[in-house]
């Protein structure tokens, strides 16, 4: 799909990668899903990867991702991506294989599977979408929602005493001696997106350099839900989630350094 | 209190953010007020985003059953996707209540009675494009007399919510200017509506 | 008390509330999530429990907890949720423990849509879970319907010791419609005699759903038969309308039902002498009637949105008396009135 223009005194700074289809996205306006599609679009085509990539979609707003992707791709069950993912994985050791998955989807109804997935050091990559809040059922409360937030099913703000703490799945997903690389990265602008993309490629070669599990957590934002403008999105990721979830590395496991240094089988 | 034998099923159809429900709610709030049997049901789905949104709202002086018609007897109309989907379903000798302002298409259809109300346009005048459903159910019922208007009024009165107390007056305002388009462009419902 | 607009999910959630509900456990999914959203704030407000679990396999086993202690308590899903509450489904009718559980039917299998369905009629009727029983399951037709079987699933779960489920599609939960609601009701402090209190000064109790010894187990499942005896011989309830010179009779059940019902009228005007019987139980299924009108009319036509499951027990309960036709639609579709008289004139050409 790579468009055909011949202008001498221009060079393209920007198209469409080839792994994405020319779908339209039926993301709202100001939706970091977009963002973090392309950066994942854009990983994929510079590693190469989009003929031997299986994408594996979640229950939640990004439950068609695999139709604005042109790779091989699947939707799983509620929170079971991880293992579905596992099962092609097994199957098919030779292939790509991506989960992307929400913060309701992974990190509450998907807990087990993830944690386990982990723990077992399954040679997958999961791209993480935590937006402290259950966009696709309209607003409820998500295990990452933060302390006081106000959403539809805990209209007084979330308490401690009611609902507990969030939860800090990469934190918690580093502890555990299966995972290979665990960061979190924030979406909220352009420097940080850059880290992301940047993790997401590393991620993508520990998978191909067979070290195990590999997740990057994304900071994202969700306008509608939240009731704030696209602009006011982006600066609440930075006041109010940054400071509980802190952009990092919590698992750079030993073979990982050496990825991240040489590079694996990248075409770039 | 409503002993009008009638039974009317009411599309009201549009964007998402145009107070399509809302306007909904508010005949099914008149029409139980008043005494008859409603039915309200949104349609929710994906298009709920962005998309196109859209009420049922059933108005009988009996017991209803289906809450939905294939072919509604009257269709308010929003905007332009609303028009190409509701305007071939209206059955034959119903009421098509068109926002002129959003939608140019004409209906070749001579079974159905139209009334075209720059309604957004209006709306604005009044004070905010947000009234735009207030000004095409103020038209509806002159054309189409379920309920008097008095008793949306007293609907609103009673079931707007507190947050949005203060767009009360606007809201009556926008129902009497939809009525007042209609009856200036014909002028022998006027009559009919003194009674 | 006068009638109030309201939302076939949020009348539940406040009728629930209202007949002494003392706790509440669910997860979010449409087309039920106001259910869970008007609890969200109620129960807390009255000092009641309220909580969001994590999936809907801890929803239902809190709910096991919970009606463990003899607590009046609930939770409510739709059917890819509902999937997931099978197993806690099981153990709590395998303990003999009053449960009362919400599947607001959207469009299936899988992860289908959020539109309304009746998908789930094998699921809900069969067994709900594993094992060897049936839950009473009720079936509204409109908001007020919503609202008296939610007080009445409360009193029946704890009369029988039974698992309750109240099964309607996504047009019940979304749709709003004038009803009242019943008075608040305190709630019920007093403990049964199996209730886990805590040993204090009497013998212990246990909640178990374990009987290794075949015979052990087979006695309790005598015993769990010879209740739904007592049951379906008293509880089974359903409505019917113009069936008395029917010669045509329409079976159909929650938003089908009340369809079929506009569709009874449009036929009549057509003078074509149709009935419908609209079962508000569908388990215990009312079969003796159905019988019975099965000697009177010239066919049955069954209406259902999907692909004909309850149609199985119309024609267990008739028996081959007349014939039974189906009119169904899937999807998410909802049947038209017209297109069911369509159906009831199609089947009076092909039987006279
Ligand atoms: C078993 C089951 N339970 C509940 C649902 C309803 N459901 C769909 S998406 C979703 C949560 C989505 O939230 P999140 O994972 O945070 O993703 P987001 O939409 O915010 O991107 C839920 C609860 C379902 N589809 N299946
Ligand atoms: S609901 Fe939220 S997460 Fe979903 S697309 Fe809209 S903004 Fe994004």
């Amino acid at each position: 799909m790579t468009a055909d223009i011949k202008c001498d005194d221009m060079t393209i700074t920007y198209q469409r990668p080839d792994a994405f289809t020319d779908a339209h996205t039926h993301y709202c306006p100001g939706c970091t899903h977009g963002v973090a599609h392309r950066l994942l679009a854009e990983a994929l085509d510079e590693l190469n990867l989009r003929e031997k990539t299986i994408l594996v979609a979640p229950v939640g707003c990004a439950v068609f991702i695999a139709d604005y992707f042109e790779l091989d791709g699947c939707i799983a069950a509620h929170g079971r991506a991880p293992a579905m993912a596992t099962g092609i994985k097994r199957v098919q050791p030779d292939k790509v294989v991506v989960t992307y998955q929400g913060d309701g989807d992974l990190a509450s109804i998907g807990a087990a599977e993830v944690m386990h997935a982990a723990v077992r050091g399954e040679n997958i990559t999961i791209v993480f979408i935590n937006n402290a809040i259950y966009g696709m059922t309209g607003g409820q409360m998500a295990p990452t929602s933060i302390i006081g937030q106000k959403t539809t099913s805990s209209p007084q703000g979330r308490s401690v005493v009611q609902s507990g703490h969030p939860i800090q799945m990469s934190e918690l997903l580093a502890g555990l001696a299966g995972s290979a690389y665990v960061v979190r990265r924030s979406l909220h602008d352009a420097a940080n997106i850059r880290k992301a993309k940047k993790a997401i490629l590393t991620a993508l070669k520990v998978q191909q350099a067979g070290l195990g599990f590999s997740l990057v957590e994304l900071l994202s934002t969700c306008p509608t839900n939240w009731g704030l403008s696209p602009m006011d999105s982006l600066a609440w990721v930075k006041t109010h989630m940054l400071p509980i979830y802190p952009v990092g590395d919590f698992k750079v496991a030993d073979g990982v350094k050496e990825v991240m240094r040489d590079g694996v089988r990248s075409n770039s | 209190m409503a002993s009008d034998q009638i039974h009317k099923a009411i599309v009201f159809a549009g964007f998402g953010g145009q107070g399509i429900m809302f306007i909904g709610q508010l005949l099914a709030y008149a029409a139980m007020d008043h005494g008859y049997h409603v039915t309200w049901i949104p349609s929710y789905g994906p298009e709920m985003r962005g998309g196109t949104a859209n009420c049922f709202v059933v108005v009988s002086s009996d017991p209803i059953g289906a809450p939905v018609a294939a072919y509604p007897d009257v269709a308010l109309i929003f905007n332009r996707p609303s028009f190409d989907k509701f305007e071939p379903l209206v059955r034959d000798g119903g009421l098509l209540v068109v926002n002129s302002s959003l939608v140019e298409q004409q209906t070749a259809r001579e079974a159905l009675d139209v009334v075209r109300v720059p309604a957004t346009k209006i709306a604005s005048a009044v004070g905010s494009e947000r009234l735009t459903n207030a000004v095409l159910l103020g038209a509806m019922l002159t054309v189409e007399p379920i309920l008097p208007i008095t008793a949306i009024n007293a609907a609103l009165q009673a079931h707007m919510p507190a947050h949005r107390r203060d767009a009360l007056a606007a809201n009556i305002d926008a129902l009497e200017r939809g009525s007042q388009h209609v009856r200036k462009q014909n002028p022998e419902l006027l009559n009919s509506l003194s009674i | 008390m006068t009638k109030q607009l309201l939302k076939g999910n949020v009348a539940i959630a406040e009728a629930a509330v209202r007949a002494g509900l003392e706790a509440y456990f669910g997860y979010p999914i449409t087309p039920q999530t106001e259910l869970l959203e008007h609890l969200s704030a109620r129960m807390p407000e009255l000092g009641r429990v309220f909580l969001q679990a994590e999936s809907e396999v801890a929803a239902i086993n809190m709910l096991y907890g919970a009606l463990s202690t003899g607590a009046r308590a609930m939770t409510s899903s739709s059917s890819p949720g509902f999937s997931l509450m099978q197993e806690g489904l099981s153990y709590i009718a395998a303990s003999d423990i009053p449960g009362v559980v919400v599947d607001v039917m959207r469009g299936g299998p899988g992860l289908g849509n959020i539109l309304p369905s009746q998908g789930d009629y094998f699921q809900v009727t069969r067994s709900a879970g594993h094992g060897d029983y049936r839950p009473i399951v009720l079936a509204p037709a409109s908001v007020q319907e919503a609202i008296d079987f939610t007080v009445l699933a409360f009193d029946l779960a704890e009369q029988y010791r039974h698992l309750v489920i109240i099964a309607l599609d996504g047009l019940i939960g979304q749709m709003m419609e004038p009803a009242e609601l019943p008075p608040m009701r305190d709630i019920n402090t007093h403990r049964p005699d199996w209730a886990l209190t805590g040993a204090e000064g009497r013998p212990k109790r246990m909640i178990s759903s374990l009987y290794l010894q075949a015979e052990a187990q087979e006695a309790v499942n005598r015993r769990t038969q010879a209740r739904l005896k007592i049951i379906s011989e008293n509880e089974t309830r359903w409505i019917e309308y113009m069936t008395d010179d029917a010669d045509y009779l329409l079976v159909g059940y929650g938003s089908a039902g009340r369809i079929a019902y506009s569709a009874v009228q449009s036929a009549r005007r057509d003078g074509l002498k149709v009935g419908l019987l609209r079962p508000q139980t569908l388990w215990p299924f009312p079969s003796e009637r159905l019988h019975e009108l099965a000697g009177q009319v010239r066919g049955c036509l069954v209406v259902e949105m999907n692909a004909g499951q309850m149609l199985d027990d119309v024609r267990l309960a008739v028996n081959g008396r007349v014939a039974v036709d189906f009119f169904g639609r899937m999807g998410g579709i909802v049947p038209m009135p017209d297109e069911i008289l369509g159906a009831i004139q199609q089947m009076q050409h092909e039987r006279i």
